[in-house]
């Protein structure tokens, strides 16, 4: 449905993307995750035809993202990562506006909108200005689904969202790739939302870490991981930072997370009980973000 | 152990809307606080009234022993702030912003030079001290943003989700700093959407529709909440 090759962008002397290839099947929600300055943004553009790749090239539903732009902006839903709706409109309006660009009606495609648009509704005569951050995500949403997209690009949609709305919005995506099977390409910072997605990729400095299944993603963890619980947090990771029997120590929540050079817990163990630490040591899976950081590192 | 921020039935309405409602709380000395709350439930509205930017409609607060409705130009010599969205200036350099901001807060001319090379020393940041700032990658500024709002050794340092989008290593290298400020004994004030770093703070409240919902260390609120995680409790108060 979405296929990359090989596209390379740089702006100046800076690469925002290096090589990229990348595949996503018709009906999957697939997960673009990293960090801001990442390149996310840069390719969403690329496909959203609004920038032209330095190198490669990328299709939609076999469309090409420079020679087809005018299909393409037919069939595509996007969401860009800042806030896109006119602050003056009302909620109504704005959905109007979106409506009418696209030649369609609110009423022609309501279905599609109905489950998130219900929600807004006690809210249609306010200005977007004065919507609530969840708010004004959704009303984007139903913004970039108006005219019944086929696919939907959607550009960090969680940013500096809330857990609670964060959550509500990614249980919509989950809703509308069952019922509309829509095809979705979401971007995110956040690595506990991997789980939400059918596939990832993990992108970092312009390049992919890895493309695959969060499962497959955290089962291929490459060590022993250890969370460690101890009295003062801070102190023992301190500490145990200087010990050469540790490859990484990083914090995580109420824990630390550990892995080791020569996987012999005992001898840290014994460094705990040296300097009277109080702990709980076990061997757990990794997560997206373990993943990520040992992805991270390796890359460096 | 002394209290630096002390409020009480702190109130701010817009019409009959009152963004923050009646809240009461304190921050001990050195204490790192996690403020958080959904979008919407009056955490920036609170800031901006603990950091003298907007006044109480009612109630009072005591914040780095200044009165935040009758001295707010004192009590502003005595917090850094720091947020995403304000940092630094992009079109100065490093060294640049770093004077800029010294000057603002009334450092004397060899203070801010002290000042300066020893950040420059801390972070090991001599290969980019005149370089600008928007040529600094993203984690780096924030990291430097950071230093910058405490450069005026504040007692207390207001963070405004200082580490949204930035990648795993860097804000945890972000939260070391945070650790490394607390104990030289500057109190963290900090707003976050990371419920893992919520975790990190020594206690935490819980904003909901302008009232302070709960408020307690970790396993106090995970105890009172029945949850396993902050992700738990923020799910069963904000829902």
């Amino acid at each position: 449905m979405i296929e990359i090759k090989n596209i390379s962008k740089s702006y100046n002397t800076t690469k925002a993307l290096v090589d990229i290839t990348l595949n996503i099947e018709k009906g999957k929600l697939f997960g673009l995750i990293g960090p801001d300055g990442a390149g996310k943004s840069t390719l969403f553009r690329i496909l959203t035809t609004l920038l032209i790749p330095d190198k490669g090239k990328a299709t939609l539903m076999g469309f090409d993202t420079v020679k087809d732009y005018k299909e393409i902006r037919k069939i595509v839903g996007y969401m860009p990562g800042k806030f896109s709706l006119y602050m003056d409109l009302s909620v109504q309006e704005n959905l109007e506006f979106f409506a009418k660009v696209f030649n369609t009606t609110i009423a022609a495609n309501y279905n599609m909108i109905k489950e998130i648009y219900v929600m807004l509704e006690p809210f249609k005569d306010r200005r977007a200005s004065d919507l609530s951050g969840g708010m004004k995500q959704k009303l984007a949403l139903c913004c970039a689904l108006i005219h019944k997209p086929k696919i939907l690009l959607l550009d960090e949609p969680t940013f500096g969202v809330d857990p609670v709305s964060r959550k509500e919005f990614w249980d919509n995506l989950k809703k509308l790739q069952k019922t509309e099977n829509l095809t979705t390409l979401v971007s995110t910072p956040y690595m506990d939302e991997a789980s939400m997605c059918d596939d990832i990729a993990l992108i970092q400095s312009g390049q992919l870490l890895t493309v695959d299944t969060p499962i497959n993603i955290c089962k291929n963890f490459p060590h022993a991981l250890y969370e460690l619980k101890t009295n003062d947090n801070y102190k023992s990771l301190v500490l145990l930072r200087e010990l050469k029997e540790i490859n990484s120590a990083f914090m995580f929540g109420n824990s630390i997370h550990l892995t080791l050079n020569n996987n012999d817990i005992v001898i840290i163990k014994d460094v705990l009980k040296k300097n009277n630490f109080e702990f709980s040591v076990k061997i757990i899976e990794a997560n997206i973000e373990d993943s990520f950081m040992e992805l991270m590192t390796k890359e460096q | 152990m002394s209290k630096v921020i002390e409020v009480e039935n702190l109130t701010r309405a817009y019409g009959a809307f009152k963004a923050v409602d009646n809240i009461s709380f304190y921050v001990d000395r050195g204490e790192i606080f996690g403020f958080l709350g959904a979008n919407g439930a009056g955490k920036t509205t609170a800031i901006k009234m603990l950091t003298g930017i907007l006044e109480p409609t009612s109630g009072k607060g005591v914040v780095a022993s200044f009165n935040i409705k009758t001295q707010r130009n004192k009590l502003k010599y005595k917090i850094g702030y720091m947020s995403q969205h304000f940092s630094l200036y992009e079109d100065l350099t490093l060294k640049e912003n770093i004077k800029f901001y010294g000057g603002i807060y009334g450092l004397k001319k060899t203070e801010i030079i002290d000042r300066t090379n020893d950040m420059i020393k801390s972070l090991g940041l001599e290969n980019i001290k005149d370089t600008l700032i928007s040529e600094i990658p993203l984690g780096w500024k924030q990291k430097i943003a950071f230093s910058v709002a405490i450069l005026h050794k504040p007692e207390v340092v207001f963070l405004d989700e200082p580490t949204s989008g930035v990648d795993p290593i860097t804000r945890r290298q972000f939260w070391d700093l945070i650790y490394q400020a607390a104990e030289s004994g500057i109190t963290i004030f900090v707003t976050t959407h990371y419920m893992d770093e919520a975790e990190y703070c020594d206690r935490i409240s819980m904003m909901v529709q302008g009232k302070i919902a709960a408020i307690g260390t970790l396993n106090e609120l995970l105890t009172e909440f029945d949850a396993k995680n902050m992700d738990e409790v923020f799910l069963k108060l904000a829902r």
